[in-house]
């Protein structure tokens, strides 16, 4: 047994593969990221040129086999289900392609594109350089022009318009965070012209694109204020500990969030207690 | 003309997949009684082509198929029973039969998936089968059976075929408003596509 798993280990494959991943491939495929309960993989779905996320959840060790089955099968139907229901809605996620829950995977439309997170701090970043060497300001005082700004509140309020959407549709994503938003890069020919400045073209392109929202590991139906207001805590705390330079532009994610959908004004109140009990919980230390 | 071969990702080279498509087939009801019959020269997967909307549709079946024949988990006898079940959102093997298969009377035009496994695959249940046909032998067959115009099985042929109100009906797209707010033709038959596959995908579960 351990040498067969040995035997499956490369340099290049850290983790023994997915038996879906052992059969004949184009291409191989490419891991991305090894979270808590799994794993992402980039690969195929039927052909070549059809790339596909594999997101793989690997037998725990520690639980029963029987009841590790039965709990891998049904998160990964709780999900692709969530999917399902966001796509028939037209909520921006990925389409989902194959399902095979005995064996622990699923099989997800491939999003071109880079998390929010990243796109984020590449503005922030690359902003912050090209300002203080021309004007010597410190980075701190940058979010305070509106102007400057505006590329960031008009990518937050995209951000607050697909929330606003999922939740019209009853759900809740349970882990909202720039990290679980992709920028999809818009079709080809809406995309920015070249202006003969590669920097400010770069610095625009990182905030362009469609939010895709992924991630739906642990989404539920909920239509209850609370769950909904504790979705928007917790990306407002993840903005601020991702990107506290953002942060006091977070109202723009709320304004967008109460434009696109009608009953968010009693989760907006419903909001405000949450925090309210965060900064408690967080003086009790 | 001839059969297409196809190699799909995630699946061992030595399965071979062929399509075909068969255009104002004059003998649906010869070709019923066949499978009916369980007459072992006729082990095809039979589909009735206005239940699909393009090759990814299909494809998306064979592949779910033949990776339950991978792991051992056939839920109909043979891959060939288990492609049209694929087709199908729920695991009512009749109901996959009577609307994606062969109706008698009613098929005009026909998709025919042939999946040949490997000699020693302990899948392979037709034992007497000593050589793996080729390509030649199987579109042969099918020629001389098939009473129809052999068509490549391409999207556009296969979008000229489909009933989109029995799409509609079978995969539940009916009343949906963000499908109806979609204006660009090609972008709500790539929605439909999307939506039909995760129905599929989610089959059983
Ligand atoms: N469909 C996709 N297309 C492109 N990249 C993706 C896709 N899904 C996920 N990713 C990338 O992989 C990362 C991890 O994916 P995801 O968040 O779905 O898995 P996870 O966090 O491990 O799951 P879970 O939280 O359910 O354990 C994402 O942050 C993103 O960078
Ligand atoms: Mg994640």
């Amino acid at each position: 047994m351990a040498n067969s798993m040995l035997a499956c280990l490369s340099q290049d494959q850290p983790f023994p593969l997915p038996k879906v991943l052992t059969h004949w491939s184009s291409a191989p495929a490419t891991l991305i990221t090894q979270g808590a309960e799994g794993r992402l993989y980039k690969t195929t779905h039927l052909l070549p040129s059809r790339p596909c996320a594999l997101k793989y959840r690997p037998p725990k060790p520690y639980r029963h086999p029987i009841l590790d089955a039965r709990l891998t099968k049904a998160r990964l139907a709780s999900e692709a289900k969530v999917l399902e229901r966001c796509r028939r809605e037209g909520v921006p996620v990925p389409a989902v392609y194959a399902i095979d829950a005995a064996a622990g995977w699923m099989m997800i439309e491939w999003i071109e594109g880079i998390p929010v997170r990243v796109g984020i701090n590449t503005w922030l970043g690359e902003r912050v350089d090209t300002e203080e060497n021309e004007e010597g300001e410190q980075p701190a005082e940058r979010g305070d022009n509106d102007n400057a700004a505006a590329p960031l509140v008009d990518l937050m309020k995209r951000i607050g318009a697909t929330i606003g959407a999922l939740h019209k549709t009853g759900i809740v994503h349970g882990d909202l965070t720039t990290s679980n938003m992709m920028l999809k890069p818009a079709s080809p020919v809406e995309e920015i012209q070249p202006n003969g400045h590669p920097e400010t073209e770069n610095k625009a392109k990182a905030l362009q694109g469609d939010v895709i929202l992924i991630d739906f590991g642990l989404a539920t139906q909920s239509q209850s204020d609370e769950d909904r207001a504790v979705d928007l805590y917790v990306l407002e705390r993840a903005f601020a500990s991702t990107h506290p330079r953002a942060e006091k532009l977070f109202d723009a994610v709320l304004q967008a969030y109460k434009e696109t959908f009608t009953k968010a004004s009693s989760v907006l109140v419903r909001l405000e207690d949450v925090r309210m009990r965060g900064r408690k919980r967080s003086m009790l230390g | 003309m001839s059969l297409e071969k196809l190699q799909l990702e995630h699946i061992p080279l030595e399965y071979q997949v062929y399509l075909g498509l068969f255009r104002n087939v004059a003998n649906a009801d010869f070709l019923h009684k066949q499978l009916l019959s369980r007459n072992s020269e006729f082990e095809y997967a039979f589909i009735d082509a206005s239940t699909i909307i393009s090759r990814i549709h299909l494809l998306s079946a064979v592949y779910s198929a033949i990776n339950s024949l991978l792991n051992g988990s056939l839920r109909t006898p043979n891959v060939h029973s288990e492609i049209v079940m694929s087709l199908n959102t729920n695991n009512n093997i009749s109901d996959a039969y009577r609307r994606w298969g062969i109706t008698p009377g009613k098929t005009r035009d026909l998709v025919v998936v042939k999946v040949i496994l490997p000699p020693n695959s302990t899948a392979n249940q037709n034992l007497s089968q000593t050589q793996t046909p080729d390509e030649q032998t199987i579109y042969g067959h099918l020629e001389q059976h098939v009473q129809g115009t052999p068509t490549p099985v391409t999207d556009e042929e296969l979008a000229q075929t489909t009933d989109w109100a029995k799409v509609r009906k079978y995969y539940r797209l009916n009343g949906i408003q963000s499908l109806d707010k979609i204006s660009d033709e090609r972008e709500k038959r790539k929605q439909c596509e999307s939506l039909v596959i995760v129905g599929m995908a989610l089959r059983g579960l």
